[in-house]
């Protein structure tokens, strides 16, 4: 029984990595931007929305990383094989341009975090840049993987820079579990902003993705699976402690809007300089977490649905277009945020925009891949599955649509 | 790189092709083409069957009762129509090629199809069309994308300033998972077996699992043991999987002895013996021997493929001894002595059986002095003997100093391949 134990905790670790890195990459600049908008704005009150949100999110992610484990392939090649060239191109041009405005909004986050240690953005953002580029394209996968695992870790800064805070630890967790609605815009577009930036479109393809180049196969699935609960419920853990935080040293002594993520380290200043400095690297260790990923994860769909080499496991020379989409991507994404009088607000509120549009779309695709028997086999979703899928899937268009509405 | 082999006004592409109406004799319009198909076991290039649809109904026509194609229509000799049914033997160019990853052979790598030129070849009194090359570059993704939006003479002008990137249908191989269906589309992989091993195992590597699989069962026992000696221990091991029992055996006793150990060592205990079970006996004990030691040791590193001689032998010993291991010839680059005792004395590089007389006596032409490695040596330890000694071969002894086995070049350069 005790090996047995130690055997399942084993090929846990064994396949730690996809799902936790997912999920973890998933509070980037932009998801601690709107948790912190959210706890300065109105306290403890938005936190029941974690729950559902960390159902949505275990729903569509198991089932991609179930798709991988099945069929052995990523998203792209399976929307490609399953759908034609011309769905693909169409889908992999959007992908490409919302991936592209969150990679900006993470280089955003690392200028602004940079910026509260006084750093320059115009030395942070192109030393990052480069530190990505190398990291990756010098880097192998499961080199990789254990940075990114470390860098996991490092989310642990907020819930220490919480606990500086002092904040209404009993309101905290009543309001988690009081759904409370009010029908006032500005929270209304909070809600859509929440699910927006937690569930987003590169995850589903890159945690695939992940998943297949781990290996993971239907014999090991039932661990993947456990490690893409663990992750998405550690991903809602986090969210709460970086509202909770705002909540306590902002919305306590009078709500306001804020403008950046940064400027919510900043008020943490008054209440102590450990929790400010927390907060702060937090926020640099999530921008360029999610400035390295994004670009990888981006460049591989891509190339992936439309038949290009691809994988940091080739060469340059065998993957050209891999490499160098992936190279213009950072130099883009970090490029814009160099621009003078750029409104870097607005770049992190449009990217969730777009994320909120594309993600019904490409959860339809994944409904109607994951529900293939040719394909899955006994692995297609169960009935009682693909009603939740489907609420889903509901939920999130009419969100979007909201969101869409409230933005424009 | 694959470069088109015919001027692109002689072809017509498989997106043009559907879609492309069709009159019956009488020259009314009876319906436009939605699929075209070959059936391999009669002819390998040779368009067979076009599934017409009109409306909601689809028929089919044989090839032999075309008249004419012309790249604004086919025209029909009869009108006998066969309703459409979904028949194993056709390969349907559509479903089962477009936007479906195929092998190149010539290429030696996994591609993925964008579009199929064909070509019409007149015979006697009618047109056929015979499948040319396979578009995977961008000039086929062009011409797919474009289909339809702009006029066909249009795509054709642009797609001329792309440059062509297509394989020619000879060298593409499918890769079928079904193993009924490869047999009635007449579908080998024949052609795959006869590539490197190395580059197999890149291409194996690039498949989804079912693919692999596929490829595994068709494989001859020695090129599937050689192509998975080569693979990812990760890959490696879902193909071992997806086999059956016996026929891993078969495979692994190909395998060489250190390889065969490195890659059951990957299975679970009770796994990995079932399958020394099946196995012959000699290959087996010799793979079960090596599976004891730590993977990272010098013992988990060497093989047991040498020749050792007893001290006194001569040089035509050695030669005998060569002419009765011939499969070990390829990589061998010294022979060992040993006392009666079995203990390592020296080493002798083949190449000096050549320049010395039949009767010199071996111990004559060895090294004064041989570097050796122990069982347990660690994994840095034998790096660093070849590297100090420039060795290719370092035999491998006990603590008695009996020869156990040896590691060779191959074997440190893979492991240090793996560590950068």
């Amino acid at each position: 029984m005790l090996k047995n134990l130690r055997s399942r905790i084993a090929v846990f670790f064994a396949v730690l990595g996809p799902g936790f890195i997912t999920a973890m990459v998933d509070n980037d600049a932009g998801g601690i931007f709107t948790y912190s908008e959210a706890g300065a704005r109105y306290g403890y009150l938005p936190l029941w929305s974690l729950i559902p949100i960390t159902l949505i999110l275990v729903v569509s992610q198991e089932m991609c990383s179930r798709m991988g484990a099945v069929t052995g392939k990523g998203l792209s090649d399976l929307i490609r094989e399953e759908f034609g060239l011309r769905t693909t191109f169409l889908l992999m041009v959007v992908l490409l341009l919302v991936n592209l405005a969150n990679i900006t909004a993470n280089f955003a986050g690392i200028a602004g975090s940079l910026e509260l240690f006084s750093v320059s953005r115009y030395i942070s953002v192109p030393v990052g840049a480069l530190v990505v580029w190398v990291l990756i394209v010098k880097g192998t996968y499961a080199g990789v993987e254990k940075i990114f695992l470390v860098a996991s870790s490092f989310y642990v800064a907020y819930i220490v820079s919480a606990v500086l805070v002092e904040p209404d630890w009993q309101l905290a967790l009543r309001s988690s579990v009081t759904p409370v609605v009010m029908l006032d815009g500005g929270y209304l577009a909070l809600l859509v902003g929440l699910v927006g930036t937690s569930v987003a479109p590169w995850m589903q393809f890159y945690l695939q993705a992940a998943v297949v180049e781990k290996g993971i196969d239907t014999d090991r699935y039932g661990e993947s699976r456990i490690e893409v609960i663990v992750g998405c419920i550690v991903m809602a853990v986090i969210a709460f402690f970086v509202i909770v935080s705002c909540a306590g040293a902002i919305w306590a002594h009078g709500p306001r809007q804020i403008h950046a993520a940064s400027e919510a380290a900043v008020a943490l200043r008054p209440l102590g300089q450990y929790a400010y400095i927390l907060f702060a690297a937090g926020l640099f260790n999530a921008s360029l977490f999610a400035a390295s990923i994004l670009p990888l994860s981006t460049a591989y769909s891509v190339c992936e649905g439309l038949g290009f080499e691809s994988g940091i496991d080739h060469r340059f020379e065998e993957a050209p277009v891999f490499y160098w989409l992936y190279t213009l991507l950072i130099v883009l994404g970090a490029g814009l945020v160099l621009i003078p009088g750029l409104p870097l607000v607005r770049m992190i509120l449009l990217s969730q925009v777009l994320n909120g549009i594309l993600l019904p779309v490409i959860l339809v695709f994944i409904l109607i891949l994951v529900n293939r028997r040719d394909l899955m086999g006994e692995w297609v979703n169960s009935g009682f599955y693909n009603t939740v899928a489907y609420l889903t899937v509901g939920v999130m268009v009419a969100l979007s649509a909201v969101l869409a509405f409230l933005s424009f | 790189m694959a470069t088109a082999t015919v001027d692109i006004d002689r072809l017509i592409y498989l997106t043009e092709l559907t879609g492309m109406p069709v009159e019956g004799p009488n020259g009314l319009r009876i319906g436009r083409v939605r699929e075209v198909a070959l059936t391999p076991s009669q002819h390998p290039r040779r368009v067979s069957r076009f599934l017409i649809g009109s409306g909601k109904t689809r028929f089919m026509i044989r090839y032999d009762q075309v008249a004419t194609i012309t790249p604004s229509g086919i025209r029909l000799a009869d009108d006998r129509f066969v309703p459409y049914y979904p028949d194993d033997n056709l390969l349907l160019l559509s479903k089962d090629l477009l936007d479906q990853q195929i092998v190149d052979v010539n290429g030696r790598k996994v591609v993925r199809v964008n579009d199929v030129a064909l070509r019409i070849e007149h015979t006697s009194g009618r047109d056929e069309i015979w499948i040319q090359e396979v578009g995977v570059g961008l000039q086929s993704a062009f011409r797919r994308l474009a289909e339809g939006l702009m006029p066909g003479a249009a795509i054709r002008q642009i797609q001329r300033r792309i440059k062509p990137n297509a394989i020619p249908w000879e060298f593409c191989n499918i890769v079928e998972p079904d193993p009924r269906r490869r047999l009635k589309l007449r579908i080998s992989h024949h052609r795959l077996g006869q590539l490197h091993p190395a580059d197999l195992a890149d291409i194996v590597e690039e498949l989804g699992p079912a693919e692999r699989e596929a490829l595994f069962e068709t494989l001859d026992n020695h090129v599937a043991a050689e192509a998975l000696s080569e693979i990812k221990p990760k890959i490696q091991l879902s193909i071992l999987k997806s086999l059956d029992k016996q026929r891993v055996a078969d495979i692994v006793e190909e395998m060489a002895p250190d390889s065969a150990a490195d890659v059951l060592s990957g299975l679970e205990e009770e796994e990995s013996q079932e399958i020394l079970k099946d196995m012959e006996q000699v290959p087996a004990a010799e793979v079960e021997e090596l599976l004891e030691y730590e993977p990272d040791s010098a013992g988990g590193m060497m093989n047991t493929q040498y020749i050792a001689l007893h001290e006194d032998a001569a040089v035509r010993d050695a030669i005998e001894a060569l002419r009765g291991n011939e499969d070990l010839l390829k990589n061998l680059t010294h022979i060992f002595l040993v006392d009666k005792k079995e203990k390592l004395v020296g080493a002798v590089a083949a190449a000096r059986l050549f320049v010395a007389g039949d009767d010199a006596p071996l111990r004559k032409l060895a090294f004064q002095e041989t570097p050796s490695a122990r069982l347990d040596d660690d994994r840095a330890r034998v790096v660093e003997l070849f590297d100090k000694y420039n060795l290719f071969t370092l035999p491998v002894v006990d603590d008695e100093d009996v020869l156990c086995g040896i590691v060779t070049a191959d074997d440190v350069i893979s492991v240090l391949n793996r560590e950068s």
